[in-house]
């Protein structure tokens, strides 16, 4: 073993060498990363670049070489990536207030100019950010608080993606998406008067309901009413002579021999119609 | 990978039982070997040692360094093998050949055994990477690939649905409808991945992407419907619809390889700072109808007394027509009967003579009365 190592001594170094050299100088791009070689400062070569519609296993993925020592391999994500925007608020053109939550999603198309401009990935959202912040606080300020809510965000974010696409290209990347996440009022006044709107929403509702329901009831009492007049008016036009008679026999009863009525009293005139066979008169 | 790669040699070297380093081989592998070599040692025949008497689990280096030093020189004193215990010496197998190539061999063997047999679990796939490039899918069962680092296989589950609740917890979550009220919203996203190849290269961070894309979806379908869509059962189900097309949409044009399975509505309240108008107007609603309600009973017995008195007027009416002089004079004596009976009576006899009332009678009369009434 001693002699073996005595013998090749030189051999062996060597062969250390070159493998070291032969590792240093190789390496492995993966599928979501685009490599750019840098000789000497200058970017000489992109391996794995972006092309729109590849599919995985088509790309220039895999082992690649470089020289050591003067190559310089920069890393650039292929994939796509987001760049969140911090909650800020965004005054509409009608003057409300809205806090926007935003986030956008990109991907480096152009390495080269990316290593270049930004120099890193983490860089490359640094510049972003603030470019997000102020084109969406643009675009969002021409729109009124309505059209920022409905349908018509739409169309905002078309704007606003076109927008930050255009300065992200300056940085090699492309914009694919903006989105709005989240776009709450602030709180505290904005808030509170959006409340007590809601509430006096419900108020007006709760009201209404209870007035046509009031409304609907005396509408059935009415109905009720004209039809006993009605029903009363069939029966007693057939003779309305005997139902003078009739009702006023009832109301004597009614009137005159209640139960408590017992202190009441009745003078009689002799010529009373009652106390006619009374008199002997006998007509 | 480095560390898979340890922990791999480490495996192997407790399997093989034999240190493939001599003892200058390195602080940590010394360490390491020192570790695995403690068992072989009764094999060995020689005397059982303890590694956690003191001496032994020394943490000073030279010490352990020291410990495999003695140890091999015993085995090589052991065997009476040749050389005498030089620093770089490598143990050698019976016959005098060396044990680098056995043991050389062992470890590729179980390396390679080890990165290129994969079992792909029936909800699984796994993604197959030669030398950081994409190869193939792999599909459940008893898979095989070239060993690390050539290829390199990523297993995910594929079928499972995943779901994310938006919020986590009970927190109050306010969303902007269309008519600029509030909702408070909490939803489920179900989803899972439909291509596992785009899942695990196309997005920096698939899953926070299905949430994030989910929340701006769902932020933009009730920014379209009203408060009162947003918070009825109908409505929900028709923002759920909008919501999983519009997430699918999204994360299709991001190339997310994410399948969306489904979006539910968990609740869909009123924010708690206006709730008890909300419930004043489901109260507002009972007491409508509980108006309508007693009208309508009242106008029950109205129309059936109508028609009640309507149907006894018309059959007294029916006898009165067959006799209606005789029929008038007995109800008009029976009434007067009725009535006269039950009060008092003072019939005047002749014209001129003043009618005296004994009001003092009629008071007495009426306290009895009431005294009466009282009892």
């Amino acid at each position: 073993m001693e002699e073996l190592w005595q013998k090749n001594k030189a051999l062996l170094i060597g062969a250390a060498i070159v493998l070291i050299a032969a590792l240093s100088s190789v390496f492995v791009v993966p599928e979501t990363q685009q490599a750019v070689i840098l000789r000497n400062g200058k970017p000489v070569t992109v391996v794995n670049k972006f092309h729109p519609n590849e599919d995985f296993g088509q790309t220039g993925a895999g082992i690649w070489y470089r020289v050591p020592l003067i190559d310089r391999v920069v890393w650039v994500s292929k994939q796509v990536l987001a760049v969140d925007m911090q909650r800020q608020e965004v005054l509409s053109r009608d003057q409300r207030r809205l806090e926007v939550d935003a986030y956008a999603r990109f991907r480096v198309i152009d390495p080269v100019r990316m290593v270049q401009t930004a120099g890193s990935m983490d860089r490359l959202e640094e510049q972003l950010r603030p470019i997000l912040n102020s084109v969406l606080r643009q675009r969002l300020g021409t729109r009124s608080f309505q059209a920022l809510l409905t349908a018509e965000r739409g169309a905002a974010m078309d704007e606003i993606r076109a927008g930050l696409d255009k300065e992200a290209r300056e940085y090699g990347a492309q914009v694919i998406d903006v989105r709005i996440k989240r776009a709450d009022l602030p709180a505290g006044r904005p808030l509170e008067t959006a409340y007590t709107r809601m509430q006096t929403a419900r108020k007006q509702e709760s009201d209404t309901i209870r007035a046509q329901g009031q409304k609907q009831a005396q509408i059935i009492r009415a109905e009720a009413e004209a039809e006993a007049a009605n029903v009363y008016a069939d029966a007693f036009n057939k003779d309305p002579a005997f139902y003078d008679f009739y009702r006023a026999m009832q109301s004597y009863d009614t009137v005159f021999s209640g139960q408590s009525d017992k202190d009441s009293s009745i003078i009689l005139s002799p010529d009373n119609e009652f106390l006619r066979q009374f008199r002997g008169g006998g007509r | 990978m480095t560390k898979k790669g340890g922990s791999i040699t480490d495996s192997i070297l407790a399997m093989a039982g034999k240190s493939p380093w001599g003892s200058g081989g390195g602080g940590e592998d010394a360490d390491r070997g020192s570790g695995s070599d403690d068992a072989p040692v009764p094999e060995g025949g020689s005397k059982p040692r303890n590694p956690w008497l003191p001496g032994d689990s020394d943490d000073g280096g030279p010490r352990k360094a020291a410990n495999i030093e003695d140890l091999f020189k015993h085995r090589q004193a052991r065997r009476g093998g040749g050389g005498g215990g030089g620093f770089p010496r490598i143990p050698q197998a019976p016959g005098g050949k060396s044990w680098a190539p056995l043991a050389i061999i062992g470890i590729i063997a179980l390396w390679v055994l080890m990165t290129s047999v994969h079992q792909i679990g029936p909800k699984e796939e796994g993604v197959v990477t030669t030398l950081g490039q994409y190869s193939s899918t792999m599909t459940p069962g008893l898979k095989f690939s070239a060993p690390w680092p050539i290829q390199e296989v990523e297993i995910e589950d594929v079928t499972s649905i995943r779901t994310d609740t938006i919020p986590e917890g009970e927190a109050e979550k306010l969303m902007l409808t269309g008519d600029q009220n509030l909702v408070d919203l909490s939803y489920i996203v179900r989803w899972n991945i439909k291509d596992l190849k785009l899942y695990t290269f196309q997005l920096a961070s698939p899953d926070e992407t299905v949430e994030e894309v989910a929340e701006a979806a769902m932020r933009a379908s009730i920014a379209e419907v009203t408060l009162d869509d947003a918070l009825s059962g109908s409505g929900r189900a028709q923002i759920e619809q909008n919501v999983r097309s519009r997430m699918q949409a999204l994360l299709d044009a991001y190339r997310a390889g994410v399948a969306v399975q489904g979006v539910e509505i968990k609740k869909a309240d009123p924010p708690t700072a206006v709730v008890d108008a909300f419930r004043e107007v489901l109260a507002a609603q009972q007491d409508a109808q509980s108006d309508i309600n007693r009208a309508r009973a009242w106008a029950e017995q109205v129309t059936a007394r109508a028609e009640g008195e309507a149907e006894a007027f018309n059959q007294v009416y029916a006898e009165y027509r067959l006799a209606p002089e005789v029929t008038r004079r007995r109800m008009y004596y029976e009434t007067m009967e009725r009535v006269l009976s039950q009060t008092d009576k003072t019939v005047v006899e002749a014209d001129g003579v003043v009618p005296y009332l004994p009001l003092p009678e009629v008071r007495r009369r009426t306290t009895k009365s009431s005294s009466q009434g009282d009892e």
